[in-house]
C-alpha cells in the first residue's frame, strides 16, 4: 500500500477565483444603490434580532420602535424554559446531520461509478435519476407519506431522514466533479494492486474537498430549514423540529406572543449564519460550479 | 475495504486480460447499489405510485383496505380542471411566474453588474448581506414580514401613520396580498440569482469592455452590446431555475397567507397539498401531474426563447 501515490493535484474543474476587476474608482456612486439594497434585504433581520429583546407590548406599538426602549432577556428565557428548545434543536441536527452524511456518502459513490467505472445500466441510470430533478416535491408528497406511515416511521427520526438521504442533485454534483479527476492516478493505484474501495476512499474522496464542501453546506441548509415534511411528519411535540415548533408556535397562538416568536426565528436562523459566513466562499464556488458550465 | 486482490493482473495496457466484465460491473454496482435502493424506494417508486393513483378514487380512508379502490379513469383529471378553486389557483400562479420571473431576474442581475462594477471594498459583507434571505429558514421569514405587513401594528403601515397614511392591509387585502407575496419571493430569492449571474458575468473577457470603451461605447451600450448576449447561457439557466420554482410556488404563501384572502394568493401547490390534507389522495396526484405538465411547459418555452438569439 506505501507504494500508492496520490498526489495532491487538484481536479482541473475546481473554476478559477473571481478575479478582482481592474476599475478606477470612478464607479464609487454604484454603492449608492447597493447600499441601499442591502439594508432593504438585511434590514428586516436587524429589526428582527432588535425585537427578541422587545416585549410583545413593545412590538406592537404604533408608532413602532426600532430601538428596543427596555431591553430584555426575557424572550430568550422563556424559549429554553417554557417550549422545549433545546428538544426541537435536537431534533434539527439530528436530521440534518444525517441526511448530510448520508447524501455526501451515497451521492459520491454512485457518483464514482457513473464517472469512472463501467456496468451495463448505467446511462439509463444517471438519466432516471437526473430526470427526477425535474418532478416536482408535491408529485412524490402523498405516496412517501403513505409509505412512512406503513413503516411505522410517523414521528420518528428515521421517517424525517429517510426520505432524503438519495438526492439526484448530489449525484449530479458528484459525477461532474469526480470525472475531471486524471484517469490516470487511478490506474497507477490499479496497477500497485489497490481495490476500487480502497480507491475511492483513500484517493478520490480526498480530491473532492470543493465538491463535498457544496454539497454539505447545501444538503445541510435545506435539510435544517426544510419545513413541510416534517410538520407531516412530526405530529408530537417530541418531534417537532424547529421550523415546525415556530411555525406551529405562530399559527396556534394567534400571534400573541410574537416577541417570542422573533426570538425562536433569531434561533433558528443563528446557527445557518454562522456556518454561511464561515464557508460562503465555498457556498458561491459552489454554486457557480453547478449553475455554469 | 482494501480488496487488493480485486485487480491483480489488470494494468491499464491490458484492461480486459484477466479480469472478468463480471466481477467488474459487481464492483461498480456495489458502489451504486445504496443510492439505488434508496431512490428507487423513496423517489421513483412514489412517482409511479403517483401516477397510477391519479387514475384512482384512492382516498385516506382505503390505505388499510385497498381493495376498496378503483379505477376511474382520467375522472381526477377533468374534475380538477374544471374545478373553479383550481383555475383561480392555475390562474395566479401564471402571475407569479409571469411577474415573478422577470422581476427576480432583473433585480439579481442588477446586483451582480453592480457589484461586478468595480466594488472592492466590502465584497464579502455585500455577498453575504444580499444571500442571507436564500439561507434563511421561510418560516423565520414569515415571522417578520408578517410583523412587517400587518395591517394595524405592522411595521410599514405603523410608520406611515407617522407621516399621517393610512397603509393598505398588504397581506388582508385581496387587491394587494398577491403583490406583496410576490415582492417577499423576489426579496428572498435575488441573492440566488446575484451568485449565478456573478460567476456568469466572470466569464465575460475584461478586454471585451475596454475595446469598447475606447471605441466610446457609454455604460448601457457596453451592458447591451455585450454583457447581455454574452450572458445568455447563463440567463437561460437562471430563468429556468427560477421558472421551476415559481411554477411551484409554496412556502411564501403557505406561511404568509395559507392562499388567501379569498383565495387571491392560492397557487397550485398550495392547491394541491391542500387536497391531500383533505385526505383526496388520487385527487392529489392528478394535480401534480398537471403541475409537472406546466413546468415542463414554461422549461420548454425559455428554451425556445432564450436559446436562439
Amino acid at each position: 500500500m506505501s507504494t500508492l501515490s496520490p498526489g495532491r493535484t487538484m481536479p482541473t474543474e475546481v473554476p478559477a477565483p473571481g478575479r478582482k476587476p481592474r476599475r478606477q474608482p470612478s464607479t464609487w456612486w454604484i454603492y449608492i444603490p447597493l447600499i441601499i439594497g442591502l439594508l432593504l434585504l438585511v434590514g428586516p433581520f436587524i429589526w428582527m434580532l432588535l425585537g427578541s429583546f422587545k416585549t410583545t407590548g413593545e412590538l406592537r406599538q404604533v408608532p413602532p420602535t426600532w430601538w428596543p426602549e427596555n431591553p430584555t432577556l426575557a424572550n430568550y428565557e422563556d424559549l429554553f424554559s417554557r417550549l422545549n428548545f433545546l428538544g426541537y434543536f435536537f431534533n434539527s441536527t439530528v436530521v440534518a446531520v444525517a441526511v448530510t452524511v448520508g447524501n455526501v456518502v451515497f451521492c459520491s459513490m454512485l457518483g464514482y461509478a457513473l464517472a469512472k467505472l463501467s456496468f451495463p445500466g448505467k446511462r439509463v441510470l444517471f438519466g432516471v435519476v437526473l430526470g427526477t430533478l425535474m418532478v416536482p416535491a408535491v408529485v412524490t408528497f402523498m405516496p412517501l407519506f403513505v409509505l412512512v406511515a406503513n413503516l411505522g416511521l410517523v414521528n420518528t427520526h428515521a421517517g424525517l431522514i429517510l426520505p432524503f438521504l438519495a438526492g439526484a442533485f448530489g449525484v449530479f454534483l458528484m459525477r461532474q466533479f469526480i470525472g475531471g479527476i486524471p484517469d490516470e492516478l487511478l490506474d497507477a493505484a490499479r496497477v500497485d494492486g489497490a481495490g476500487e474501495h480502497y480507491i475511492f476512499w483513500r484517493i478520490v474522496m480526498p480530491l473532492c474537498g470543493p465538491a463535498i464542501a457544496t454539497l454539505t453546506i447545501l444538503t445541510f441548509l435545506a435539510s435544517w430549514n426544510s419545513f413541510l415534511w416534517p410538520l407531516v411528519v412530526a405530529t408530537s411535540d417530541r418531534m417537532y423540529t424547529l421550523p415546525v415548533a415556530i411555525a406551529l408556535f405562530a399559527t396556534g397562538q394567534q400571534e400573541t406572543n410574537v416577541a417570542l416568536l422573533m426570538a425562536g426565528s433569531v434561533v433558528v436562523i443563528l446557527p445557518v449564519l454562522i456556518v454561511f459566513i464561515a464557508l460562503q466562499r465555498h457556498f458561491t464556488q459552489g454554486i457557480a460550479m453547478t449553475g455554469i458550465k | 475495504m482494501t480488496g487488493r486482490s480485486d485487480a491483480v493482473g489488470a494494468g491499464p495496457s491490458a484492461p480486459t486480460a484477466g479480469r472478468s466484465r463480471w466481477r467488474d460491473s459487481l464492483i461498480a454496482w456495489s458502489f451504486a447499489a445504496p443510492f439505488v435502493i434508496l431512490f428507487f424506494v423513496f423517489m421513483a417508486g412514489p412517482i409511479l405510485v403517483a401516477f397510477v393513483s391519479s387514475f384512482t378514487d384512492l382516498r385516506v380512508t382505503d390505505i388499510r383496505n385497498p381493495l376498496a379502490i378503483e379505477f376511474t379513469g382520467l375522472t381526477n383529471y377533468l374534475d380538477v380542471l374544471s374545478d373553479a378553486r383550481f383555475q383561480k389557483a392555475a390562474a395566479n400562479t401564471a402571475v407569479f411566474v409571469v411577474v415573478g420571473v422577470p422581476l427576480t431576474i432583473v433585480l439579481g442581475l442588477a446586483v451582480a453588474v453592480g457589484l461586478n462594477q468595480g466594488v472592492v471594498k466590502a465584497r464579502t459583507l455585500f455577498r453575504v448581506g444580499y444571500y442571507l434571505p436564500v439561507v434563511t429558514s421561510i418560516v423565520a421569514i414569515a415571522v417578520v414580514w408578517r410583523l412587517l405587513l400587518g395591517t394595524d401594528t405592522g411595521f410599514i403601515n405603523g410608520t406611515l401613520t407617522i407621516f399621517g397614511i393610512e397603509g393598505p392591509g398588504w397581506l388582508s387585502d385581496e387587491r394587494y396580498a398577491l403583490w406583496s407575496v410576490i415582492a417577499m419571493a423576489a426579496w428572498r430569492n435575488l441573492g440566488f440569482l446575484m451568485v449565478i449571474f456573478l460567476a456568469g458575468l466572470q466569464t465575460i473577457p475584461k478586454d471585451l469592455y475596454e475595446a469598447a470603451e475606447v471605441d466610446g461605447a457609454g455604460p448601457w451600450q457596453r451592458f447591451k452590446g455585450i454583457t447581455l448576449p454574452l450572458l445568455r447561457p447563463t440567463m437561460l439557466f437562471a430563468a429556468v431555475i427560477t421558472g421551476i420554482g415559481y411554477v411551484q410556488f409554496f412556502e411564501e404563501v403557505y406561511v404568509m397567507t395559507q392562499g388567501g384572502p379569498l383565495n387571491s394568493t392560492l397557487s397550485l401547490a398550495l392547491y394541491a397539498y391542500s387536497q391531500f390534507s383533505f385526505g383526496n389522495y388520487g385527487y392529489t396526484a392528478a394535480v401534480a401531474f398537471v403541475l409537472f405538465v406546466a413546468i415542463a411547459a414554461v422549461t420548454f418555452f425559455q428554451f425556445r426563447v432564450l436559446r436562439e438569439s
